[in-house]
């Protein structure tokens, strides 16, 4: 039997009063790639934002290898070290160099050595291409080169399940590649992760299990092939086609 | 020289004594400088605080502090505490009182705005990445605030070094009070000394101050980046 990473049951955020998220049922293995998609505003950042106790919920309870995860609880910054989260933005911190930026938590917070966590961070920006990048600030990079540093950033805490959230939304179209190409390098080291994305070839490239979010609800869920093919439900279907290119017709 | 009425400031130690005067002056400013940094990132910090009592205690006591002259504020501390407290504080204690009250003050609303300058996802990438809230504000928020804050609190130094022109009215001896002895003194025989001395004044403060703000600018240009 696989290894349950990650399990949600009956997950309920509200904002003043509006529901969010309005029971979310999942459960995430090991090794498993999750993609999550929907339109926008459906509640996507938020249900990331819950599983790491960014946002405190309403109902239902999230567990991490069999631990509540829970906003403000005294054992979270333990379990949140087992996550790993990057966003839309490119959050580095602007005052630090790229490799200040990827040592400074596991220093502070694993309380590891110094030039040992530099040899790993060297090895990780090279990794990903950005061996030269360690001395630079991030002003220096392209959105690409940051996003990819966050991603390091983010793995060097050696986290079990890594989330995603809409991570080359605001990269200029020439950069998604390099980044998603990280992604796929990831998943097939067999890393346990969830992907927020609206890019659809990527999405289906990448999943084990496709998940189709409306309204705070999980309408949709179940293998790429047949989710891009024939999906299920009507929602769905006229989400997928809006990402159809189709020629306006000329009588 | 007779017309500028100048020559007063050659007779005897006229002009060491305009210099200690603004000695005086900048002694008390940078005392109070010294007291108002530390103290107000403290008050400026919680002013940031969720705490809503806290929020609004200091709210108060920025408010008096700007709405109330300084010269008010001065008679208040030296004057008001000798009667009603029975203390007998010395003129350039009373004003190295109110001038580190004052700085504070304007201090914390300046590392407020500071801090709250600093981008919401700065803080959430810092919880992502399991920093402590202190580890947070430390490496993080801090450091970032300190760039936008550095030109700013310079103002503030050459706003209160020229600010303290208002202790003369408690009867501290600076810059200003040391002017008006010289003409006093010399006003039988250079009846142009006003003109003169106080000329000198505006250069010397002039002096201190100008190097002061092409710092501040300095640190402004580099703050951009
Ligand atoms: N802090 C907040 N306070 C109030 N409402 C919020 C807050 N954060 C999000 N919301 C609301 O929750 C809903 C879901 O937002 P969310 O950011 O999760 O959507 P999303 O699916 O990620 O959309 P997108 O694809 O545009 O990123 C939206 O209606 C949003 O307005
Ligand atoms: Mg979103």
């Amino acid at each position: 039997m696989s290894e349950k990473v990650l399990t949600l049951r009956g997950v309920v955020k509200e904002f003043e009063g509006q529901t969010i998220l309005d029971g979310i049922d999942l459960e995430v293995e090991k090794g498993e790639v999750v993609v999550i998609i929907g339109p926008s505003g459906c509640g996507k950042s938020t249900l990331l934002r819950c599983i790491n106790a960014l946002e405190p919920i309403q109902g239902g309870e999230i567990l991490l290898q069999g631990s509540p995860v829970k906003a403000g609880d005294k054992n979270l910054p333990v379990l949140r070290q087992k996550i790993g989260m990057v966003f839309q933005s490119y959050d580095l911190f602007p005052h630090m160099t790229i490799m200040d930026n990827i040592t400074l938590a596991p220093r502070k917070v694993h309380k590891r050595d110094k030039a040992e966590v530099e040899r790993e961070a060297a090895e990780l920006l090279s990794r990903v291409g950005l061996a030269d990048k360690a001395k630079s600030f991030p002003r220096q990079l392209s959105g690409g080169q940051k996003q990819r540093v966050a991603i390091v950033r983010m793995l060097i805490m050696h986290p079990e399940i890594l989330l995603f959230d809409e991570v080359t939304a605001a990269l200029d179209p020439e950069m998604v590649r390099e980044v998603l190409d990280v992604m796929l390098e990831l998943a097939k080291q067999g890393r346990t992760m969830i992907i927020v994305t609206h890019e659809m070839a990527f999405a289906r490239a990448v999943a084990h299990r496709m998940i189709f979010i409306d309204e705070g609800r999980i309408v949709e869920e179940g293998k790429p092939d047949e989710f891009f093919e024939s999906p299920k439900t009507e929602r769905a279907r006229n989400f997928l086609n809006m990402f159809r290119f189709q020629p306006a017709s000329r009588s | 020289m007779q017309a500028l009425g100048l020559e007063v400031l050659f007779k005897g130690t006229n002009f060491i004594r305009l210099l200690g005067g603004l000695g005086v002056a900048l002694k008390i400013s940078l005392l109070a400088v010294l007291i108002s940094i530390p103290a107000g990132i403290l008050l400026g910090t919680l002013m940031t605080a969720s705490n809503p009592v806290i929020r609004a205690i200091l709210r108060l006591y920025l408010e008096v502090m700007r709405i109330m002259p300084q010269l008010v504020l001065l008679f208040l501390v030296f004057f008001g505490t000798t009667r009603a407290l029975g203390w007998d504080l010395s003129g350039e204690t009373s004003a190295l009182i109110v001038f580190s009250l004052w700085g504070t003050a304007e201090m914390s609303d300046l590392v407020r705005g500071a801090i709250i300058s600093i981008p919401k996802h700065q803080y959430e990438s810092a919880a992502a990445l399991c920093l402590t809230l202190p580890q947070t504000y430390y490496h993080i928020i801090f450091p970032q605030a300190l760039r936008r804050l550095l030109p700013l609190s310079i103002n503030l130094i050459t706003r209160m070094i020229k600010t303290t022109s208002l202790i003369l009215m408690i009867g501290v001896v600076e810059v200003i009070k040391v002017s008006q002895q010289i003409i006093e003194a010399n006003r039988m025989s250079s009846p142009n000394a006003a003109f003169g001395v106080y000329l000198t004044v505006l250069l010397l403060y002039f002096a201190a101050c100008f190097p002061i703000s092409m710092l501040a600018r300095f640190l402004e240009k580099r703050a951009e980046i």
